[in-house]
């Protein structure tokens, strides 16, 4: 197989999502990215309570990127075939948890402020 | 290939770059020359190649001759004929994709002199070239088939998904209709070279889908004819889709070649080795017979010996490169190779023919060769498909071998089939991939 490289990787992906949208979404995930590490490093600690409840929203930051994968798609689970299948779902499922978890703890954070961290 | 990269985005993206063949990396050197460079055709190799020469050459002058303003994404049709887009989906401008450095002659080319090394168009300017690309795609042959003609399509169950994006939108109306009511469905592909020799399986696969899906599959006959003894050309995925056809319970007629068609009576006739048999349908799709465009059919650049009366350039299958005509090459569905005459193949062609020009230009030998590299993400339900890749030694060539298996029904294909394979299609327009 040639190689797939990093350059060819982000002209799909600006195909894909069209110039502006993919380069507004990587904007915002730096920002979202700097905000999490500006709170942590503000409050030199992640707070547990935010976390917490952060951590709970996780499960339906899964499911909401998977049903989203499966809507644009025309597809559903009964399509799953083969273990690639399970795997994909698996990761997407952890990024739409993970983003979600992040966006929520900043957001918490930012919105409670160093008094809120108290 | 770097695997640190956001999984989400090297699944959905990553996999789309590699169903049309995984891109080359950019090149950066540019070659200084005032050679003269025509491209008939501004499809999806034209298109590309000419982006791609276009950075690559400091000083050429590029033209590139075609008379149709909408650019057709192909690759496209059998969604559209499946319900899942709508027919713009697969139109855009052809001068969208060309770069400003490119003169685009908006006609037909009436005729190649390779040995005064011109091409005259339709209003009858003559071209002068040092190096000529053949890129003119091919051509849909329907008066081939006695009684057939594009305006039937979309009426009396009569479909045919590769005539437009238009044509392949009524033959889904006429699809979702039969497999509401029901009925004989026939499904056709013709003896000669054709292009993505996988769709006429993909849209079997799909209206058992759909009639499966409406509860209607117990009313419903799906009948395939294949036009040799198998349904594949390359035999380990012709066993498979035998086995997957039988699974279906699909009817598959073997030397079945369709010659005629009388849409009053519902009735298509073929010939086969017991001579003409005719077959009734409520829906048929009807995939006419192909060959090269009237202007390179006319021209001495095809295959004397070698699908005759089709037309096909005359390359060589490695460089691309015209066998007696050593300026002349030829990308695309009319090239003259044994396989490829895909999207995909396009993708892997037109860096080779890339390099060989520049290579040429600054008199050396080209290195880049085409291995014959084709990709066929065939679909086999809304929702599944198996990524086939294969090459000139009918081997199978997986992108991720080991990971997404050829012969298997994924999820996983289809995703890319679905959302990352038009984006793809789009960044290799532009020489980005």
């Amino acid at each position: 197989m040639e190689e797939l490289t990093f350059g060819t990787l982000i002209a799909v992906l600006e195909e894909m999502f069209g110039q502006a949208l993919f380069w507004g979404l990587v904007v915002i995930a730096v920002l979202v990215t700097i905000a999490f590490v500006y709170v942590i490093v503000r409050d030199r600690s992640l707070r547990s309570r935010w976390f917490l409840r952060a951590e709970l929203l996780a499960p339906i930051g899964a499911i909401a990127a998977i049903w989203f994968v499966f809507v644009i798609t025309r597809s559903g689970l009964g399509d799953v075939g083969g273990p690639i299948d399970v795997i994909a779902l698996i990761l997407i499922g952890l990024a739409g948890a993970v983003g979600l978890t992040f966006l929520a703890y900043t957001v918490q954070a930012v919105i409670g402020g160093k008094r809120g961290a108290a | 290939m770097s695997l640190d990269l956001d999984r989400r985005a090297f699944l959905a993206a990553a996999l789309g770059a590699t169903a049309l063949g995984a891109a080359r990396p950019a090149r950066a050197q540019s070659v200084a020359t005032s050679a003269k460079i025509v491209i008939i055709g501004a499809g999806a190799a034209g298109s590309s190649l000419a982006n791609r020469l276009a950075a690559r050459l400091d000083g050429a002058e590029i033209t590139i001759i075609d008379a149709r303003r909408r650019h057709l994404y192909q690759p496209g049709f059998t969604l559209i004929a499946a319900g899942l887009k709508p027919a713009n989906y697969s139109v855009s401008d052809t001068s969208g994709w060309l770069p400003r450095a490119v003169n685009w002659i908006e006609e037909g080319a009436a005729e190649i002199d390779p040995e005064a090394k011109t091409v005259t168009t339709d209003s009858g300017t003559t071209v002068g070239y040092d190096y000529l690309v053949v890129a003119a795609g091919l051509k849909l042959n329907y008066d081939q088939i006695e009684g057939m003609d594009v305006s039937l399509i979309g009426k009396d169950g009569i479909g045919s998904v590769y005539a437009s994006p238009e044509a392949a939108e009524a033959t889904w109306r006429e699809m979702d209709r039969f497999t509401d009511e029901g009925g004989v469905g026939l499904f056709t592909r013709p003896a000669t070279e054709m292009k993505c020799a996988g769709a006429p399986l993909k849209y079997t696969f799909l209206t058992d889908d759909y009639a499966r899906r409406k509860g209607n599959r117990g009313k419903t006959e799906i009948i395939y004819a294949a036009h040799s003894k198998s349904l594949f050309g390359v035999p380990i995925v012709n066993e498979k889709v035998r086995m997957l056809y039988g699974e279906r319970g699909f009817d598959t007629r073997y030397e079945h070649v369709m010659k005629a068609i009388d849409p009053g009576r519902k009735v298509a006739t073929f010939a086969t080795p017991e001579g003409d048999q005719e077959i009734p349908f409520d829906f048929i799709n009807v995939i006419p017979p192909m060959s090269a465009p009237d202007v390179v059919r006319n021209s001495p650049l095809p295959w004397a010996d070698k699908w005759v009366g089709q037309g096909y350039v005359e390359v060589d299958q490695y460089t691309l490169r015209h066998n007696r005509y050593p300026d002349v090459f030829a990308a695309g569905d009319v090239a003259g190779v044994p396989k490829g005459k895909t999207a995909a193949s396009a993708k892997w062609q037109v860096p080779v023919v890339e390099d060989q020009i520049v290579a040429q230009i600054a008199g050396r030998e080209g290195t880049e060769t085409y291995n014959g590299y084709t990709s066929c993400p065939l679909i086999t339900r809304v929702g599944r498909a198996m990524l086939i890749e294969f090459d000139y030694g009918n081997n199978l060539v997986p992108s991720f071998p080991g990971v997404i298996a050829p012969l298997e029904e994924l999820w996983v294909s289809w995703l890319m089939k679905e959302i990352a394979l038009k984006a793809t299609y789009n960044a290799m327009l532009r020489g980005r991939a």
